[in-house]
């Protein structure tokens, strides 16, 4: 949230700064400005020091329009300007009126250049000049951006601020920054015991950090207890959230896996075809959203929703084409569908390269999927993987309803269960191989969408997937989804509680390791089929 | 373009094949170029084959080379590193090549170099590497870790004031080796062992969420902290996503990577990116002449105003140009005579400065530091002064540390032993 709300605020900011004639700089202000057009990148902090101090116009416009980079001066006149960047057009303002210059050309004008280090004293000091603003969120931001700097100028701010301070959420905030600069700097024992209780509660990495200091090098023995106390509590609140971190990062791979695997839990677990071309029905689906953004640059927003339904047909249709072409001729013989479903992998794999160069193509990611929510500094929850853990979950229920509840459903379930039986009963066996396989591969396609937010839109990306995929569908026993949904989860969980203990290379090859000792035990995986179905 | 069509009317009248190839040996010097054109480096080692082919090109332009037009011999190893033996070999022995340029990973060179030694040809290497090797007939333009990962931590820890480090790479040579380098470095900087958190995973990982989540917990722990990333290929777009969506900045953790270039920058969303640092020898944003004259011919050539030139490419540059000027000063293309001429080589850096080919046949190169715009591009935010010498044997790993490669008389070897004064014999 906190990322969120400082895009927002930079955002918002921008707006003020381009649309509200700003007052223009005072006298001593102004040679400063000019500095700033001139000075070498590295000499460029006390400039700007200089600028937050001197009495006159309001400088937040100026620093945040530079934080983000947006700051260019006009090369004849030196005067300063923001740029906004629509799309593919740019255009220039004046910094201090507003004034939208419409003549300026990329040629007149130079970027103001920023590094690092100005980032982060810009952040800072935007941080000091916020401490007043309106909104209670930015406030609170602003306040907790300041805990790494706490400096007597900060101090004395925040002290002031704190005063006036009505929203319960900051003033918080604001007590554990000033208890913070107590513990630090001040001189008796007993302030310093009384600082550390006030910070009691707060899960701030600084927090933490001031007590770790003082736990080890206070004077004062009871401070030294203390301050360890207060840790300990800590460390336990931390273990505990670690612990939820984890569950949720395991959840999150069990998602992508799902997604992966689930179109091929029907090709392959329903149908009994070996299709090695899944991955590659996957990178469809990635591209169509990268073609859709190609098409639509305006609407990056909705991309994805535009994207979803396009890469089930894409890939479905796809799908289609290959089951009439190839695997229907090859029914009943596996080492062949599995050869000839490689090849046409490989041909998909060449013809995307060729077709969109084996470059990797970039797909963007919306800004309501970028970001995390923050429930407090130890835990955070990252936007994208929430979005797709939901997503995947939906479409695993909507597959569901499909084979469950509707009749392609009703004959997919025929054909898998009994071919011949079903063909008497006058269902059109072909034809409904055909659709299920579609389906298959159109989830895949979907998959494909969720996908392109997380890893690289290339040729390769389906080979990526594809030995995951067939691992859980395995695993979880073939012609199953909920054994499908089972083992996703099992494996994104387990694999995200050993990867910290052993790395990450050496936790996928336990994983696997797991895998083929448990086939070896339950060759039919964690739901084996029961009844005249499993024959 | 003249050679394409020709190659193209060879294959053509397979007959006339024959006598045309055997005509145009007797006339032309060949030049061998062994990049991957399919597989998963083509990514990286087309745009070098296409730099070879424009260098030929150009030269062509100018006359040739010991009044004899160049040609290019294109082969596809296919990212296959046998493969890279196989078709140096077919290089060396069917097209009778003088030179080659080629290769990109550090496996492909190791698999070509064998064959190179036994047959006695002469390679011209353009990508930073891990060191610890030094051949007779490899030519190294790209970096040594001493000219990449060592000023890159210099940097950090002088200017940026870092305090702990992570060191993540992907799990194979190079990563490994330089970890290797740049955790004995840091350990006699007085780093602690606590302080540095070392990570490998797999060739195109993807999901970073518990280490990036790692990082995040170790850099919180008050001290500034940085990412020094060997992280290679793909595997990067998803570290860097995951960073930005977990709140990372480039203020609070900066990463400086070795293998993010302007190539792997223009396939990519660069906002999560911007501020994060990279380490190379050029930068296609540096002003300098040669470099303006370079990207326009370079633009030129591939009829794409958008293309981008990096650090490899620059290295494939300075290699062509020394090999031309060896190959004038020797009065001709055989192997013994350019290898002496090679040394003490100099051409013009494309960023400003000379670039000097030492007795170990590596480059003294300046070093860059950038920082990542919202362009992909990079703005320079730190220089070495001078030129850095490329070391072949690192002075920080124990086993490497007495060693010096010297291929000039009387040492001769490509690793000798100044405490025991021995060469060890082998080759590499």
């Amino acid at each position: 949230m906190r990322y969120i709300n400082a895009i927002c605020a930079c955002l918002l900011g921008l707006l003020i700064s381009t649309s509200v004639l700003a007052a223009s700089p005072s006298e001593a202000q102004q040679p400063l400005l000019l500095e700033l057009t001139e000075v070498k990148l590295n000499k460029a902090l006390p400039v700007l020091q200089q600028l937050e101090t001197t009495e006159g116009a309001d400088m937040l416009a100026l620093f945040k329009t530079m934080l983000n980079g947006d700051l260019y001066y006009e090369k004849e006149t030196r005067r300063l300007i923001a740029a906004l960047k629509e799309q593919s057009v740019t255009r220039y303002s004046d910094l201090f009126s507003g004034e939208v210059l419409s003549d300026l050309s990329k040629k007149q004008v130079r970027k103001i250049k920023v590094n690092n280090k100005l980032r982060g004293y810009l952040g800072e000091a935007i941080a000091r000049m916020q401490l007043n603003h309106p909104d209670s969120a930015v406030r609170k931001d602003a306040v907790r951006s300041l805990f790494s700097d706490l400096g007597s100028n900060t101090i004395t701010l925040i002290r002031d601020a704190r005063l006036k301070e009505q929203s319960r959420s900051v003033q918080e905030a604001m007590d554990v920054a000033l208890a913070l600069y107590r513990a630090r700097h001040a001189e008796e024992a007993t302030d310093r015991l009384q600082a550390i209780k006030d910070l009691e509660g707060s899960l701030e990495p600084e927090v933490r950090n001031q007590l770790t200091q003082l736990a080890e090098n206070d004077p004062s023995r009871s401070v030294r207890k203390a301050a360890q106390t207060g840790l300990d509590k800590i460390d336990q609140q931390a273990e505990m959230y670690g612990f939820i971190n984890q569950l949720f990062f395991g959840l999150s791979l069990g998602s992508v896996l799902l997604l992966a695997a689930i179109g091929l839990a029907i090709t392959f677990g329903v149908m009994g075809v070996i299709n090695m071309a899944h991955g590659e029905m996957i990178m469809l689906g990635a591209y169509t959203t990268y073609v859709v953004q190609l098409m639509l640059p305006n609407m990056i927003e909705y991309s994805l929703w535009i994207a979803v339904p396009l890469a089930f047909m894409v890939s479905g249709l796809a799908g289609i084409l290959i089951e009439r072409l190839v695997i229907r001729h090859l029914h009943g013989r596996p080492l062949e569908t599995l050869l000839a479903t490689f090849g046409i992998s490989l041909i998909l794999q060449q013809m995307v390269r060729t077709v969109f160069s084996p470059l990797n193509r970039q797909v963007a990611t919306p800004d309501w999927m970028s970001g995390s929510i923050e429930i407090n500094p130890l835990l955070s929850l990252t936007l994208n993987r929430l979005y797709i853990v939901a997503f995947a979950l939906l479409v695993f229920m909507i597959l569901l309803i499909v084979l469950k509840k509707t009749s392609l459903g009703l004959n997919v379930r025929a054909v898998s269960q009994n071919r011949d039986m079903a063909k008497a009963m006058g269902i059109r066996t072909d034809r409904v191989d055909a659709m299920t396989f579609g389906l298959g591969s159109g989830i895949a396609g979907i998959a494909g969408v969720a996908l392109s937010q997380l890893t690289n839109v290339g040729p390769n990306l389906g080979q990526a997937y594809i030995i995951d995929s067939f691992m859980v569908v395995v695993f979880g026993g073939v012609g199953n989804l909920w054994g499908t949904l089972v083992a996703a989860f099992t494996l994104g969980v387990a694999n995200k509680f050993i990867e910290p203990v052993t790395g990450a290379v050496l936790a996928s090859i336990l994983v696997l390791v797991f895998i083929i000792l448990f086939i070896q035990k339950r060759p039919k995986g964690l739901f084996p089929q029961k009844g005249r179905a499993a024959e | 373009m003249k050679i394409k069509h020709l190659v193209s009317g060879i294959a053509l009248s397979m007959g006339a094949s024959v006598l045309s190839i055997s005509a145009m040996a007797a006339d032309t010097i060949k030049v061998g170029v062994l990049h991957s054109l399919s597989g998963t480096m083509a990514i990286s080692e087309t745009t070098l084959k296409d730099t070879v082919l424009m260098m030929v090109e150009e030269q062509n332009k100018k006359g040739g080379l010991l009044g004899k037009q160049l040609e290019a011999v294109v082969v596809d190893p296919a990212s296959n590193w046998p493969l890279f033996a196989e078709k140096t070999r077919e290089l060396m022995t069917k097209d009778q090549v003088d030179v080659i340029f080629g290769c990109w990973t550090s496996v492909s060179r190791k698999s070509a170099l064998p064959v190179l030694e036994e047959l006695n040809g002469l390679m011209f290497y353009p990508v930073q590497y891990e060191g610890e090797e030094s051949s007779k007939n490899v030519f190294y333009t790209g970096a040594a870790p001493n000219q990449q990962a060592i000023p890159a931590v210099d940097y950090l820890m002088n200017d940026l004031g870092v305090k702990r480090w992570v060191l993540a790479g992907t799990d194979y040579v190079y990563p490994r080796t330089t970890n290797k380098i740049l955790e004995a470095y840091l350990k006699a900087k007085g780093v602690a062992a606590e302080d540095i958190m070392i990570n490998y995973t797999p060739f195109g990982h993807s999901d970073w969420q518990s280490i990036v989540s790692d990082i995040k917990s170790f850099g919180s722990a008050g001290k500034k902290t940085a990412v020094v990333s060997t992280i290679n290929g793909d595997a990067n777009v998803p570290f860097y996503k995951e960073l930005g969506n977990q709140g990372i900045s480039s203020e609070d953790i900066p990463v400086v990577a070795f293998s993010v270039g302007e190539e792997e920058l223009s396939g990519l969303d660069t906002k999560p990116l911007v501020g994060h640092l990279a380490a190379w020898n050029y930068f296609q944003s540096v002003e300098s002449d040669a470099n303006d004259a370079f990207i326009s011919q370079w633009k030129a050539f591939t009829g794409n105003p958008d293309r981008v030139t990096n650090d490899p490419m620059e290295a494939t540059y300075i290699g062509f140009k020394m090999w031309t000027q060896a190959v004038e000063k020797a009065g001709t293309t055989d192997v013994d005579a350019v290898e002496q001429a090679m040394i003490g080589q100099e051409t013009e850096n494309l960023t400003g400065g000379m670039a000097y080919m030492n007795k170990n046949h590596h480059l003294s190169k300046p070093v860059l530091i950038g920082e990542i715009q919202d362009d992909g591009q990079f703005e320079v935010v730190w220089e070495t002064e001078g030129v850095v010498p490329g070391d072949a044997w690192s002075d920080f790993l124990p086993g490497s540390k007495d060693l010096i490669a010297d291929w000039t008389a009387p040492i001769s070897c490509g690793n000798y032993n100044t405490v025991t004064k021995t060469c060890s014999g082998q080759n590499y």
